[in-house]
């Protein structure tokens, strides 16, 4: 065991635990955080995705011991940002979810590729959320969303 | 008579002078030619590791990464993107962080990304390239980031992701990822050997 001083959303969190846990767990389990969720565990779903230094991260693979004192944000917090905020309400107007179980990581990809690209393509959506499941297969409201969300952040 | 005898005795110096010069240099091409020689074979053993999968696999003529011995394409759609390092929402440092995660099985180093197209390996068909074309792409300061061979060594020597080829971590099974065929001590002494041959590259496609 080991102690870790994370900066999640803002403030830090101190968690005592196995170096080698995965940080979604250290979220879900220490922190209580479980709007971020764990799917596949290996990275193959996207449905873990929170950023790391403003990298979408999939937190299911990443040891906590090799966050070191980058800030973490998850789905909790990302509708502070306005590029989260834009894309939370372009979600809801485009009532893109169905059961829900990866919209959080879905979103967070989302945020990622607004934040990098403003205009975004067809193309690039589709490689930047090629990483993240829906079971529902929700891929025409998502891009729809990520559509919509662009063009109220103008 | 005697500006005769003169000419006569230049006449012979010169003969002379021309046969030792002729002598010095066929015995100073003779170690150039070992020299080319044993820097072709170090080529040889520079090249065994190039096309190694921990090499082999970020080399590609493709849009996306290589994982495995097998080499298959990398799973999660990963694609190459702009920068050779993925796309943001699947940036290569989604998973892949500054050093191996033994405990999730994914492999890690500084700023993990894939060769440029410029640098690549293997053809669209992911087939590893023959030795003198690795060898002719390697040597092309236009396609080799600008790096001499004095370069080249330091690179093989030093840089962070060719030493990751001997570090490559485990698998997400627990068991250890394969090394390259020659350890890196061997593989910086037969860069070495070839940097100081002149990179010589074998003939041929």
């Amino acid at each position: 065991m080991a102690t870790f001083h994370l900066n999640i959303n803002g403030s830090e969190k101190t968690v005592d635990v196995d170096p080698s846990t995965p940080l979604l767990w250290v979220l879900r389990e220490e922190l209580k955080l479980t709007g971020t969720k764990y799917g596949c565990g290996i990275s193959a779903c996207g449905a873990c995705t929170v950023h790391v230094a403003g990298i979408a991260t999939r937190s299911c693979v990443v040891p906590v011991e090799l966050i070191g004192d980058r800030p973490i944000v998850t789905i909790e917090a990302i509708g502070k940002d306005p590029v989260g905020r834009a894309v939370q309400n372009a979600w809801i107007e485009k009532d893109v979810v169905q059961c829900g179980y990866c919209q959080s990581g879905q979103i967070m990809s989302a945020v990622a590729l607004l934040k990098d690209t403003k205009k975004p393509t067809d193309k690039n959506i589709e490689e930047s959320m090629g990483g993240n499941l829906c079971r529902c297969a929700t891929y025409v409201r998502i891009r729809e969303a990520i559509k919509r969300a662009s063009q109220q952040l103008g | 008579m005697h500006s005769r005898l003169l000419a006569r005795y230049i006449f012979v110096v010169l003969i002379i002078l021309t046969i030792w010069i002729s002598f010095s240099i066929s015995q100073a091409a003779k170690p150039t030619r070992e020299k080319q020689a044993g820097g072709l074979a170090a080529w040889e053993k520079v090249y065994s590791v190039l096309i190694s999968p921990r090499c082999l696999n970020c080399h590609t003529a493709t849009n996306y990464p290589q994982q495995g011995d097998d080499r298959h394409h990398h799973f999660a759609n990963v694609v190459r993107g702009p920068g050779d390092a993925g796309v943001p929402g699947l940036h290569c440092q989604s998973c892949h962080q500054e050093r191996n995660a033994d405990s999730t099985g994914v492999p890690g180093g500084p700023s993990w990304h894939l060769a440029p197209l410029s640098m690549q390996w293997q053809d669209t068909n992911d087939r590893p390239l023959s030795s003198a074309a690795v060898c002719s792409s390697v040597t092309d300061r236009s396609k080799n980031e600008n790096m001499s061979g004095p370069e080249l060594l330091k690179h093989h020597e030093r840089a962070d992701l060719v030493l990751w080829a001997w570090n490559p971590g485990r698998r997400p099974d627990g068991s250890l990822r394969s090394l390259p065929p020659i350890s890196h001590q061997e593989f910086v002494t037969a860069t070495r050997t070839w940097v100081e041959a002149g990179t010589p590259c074998p003939k041929g496609r």
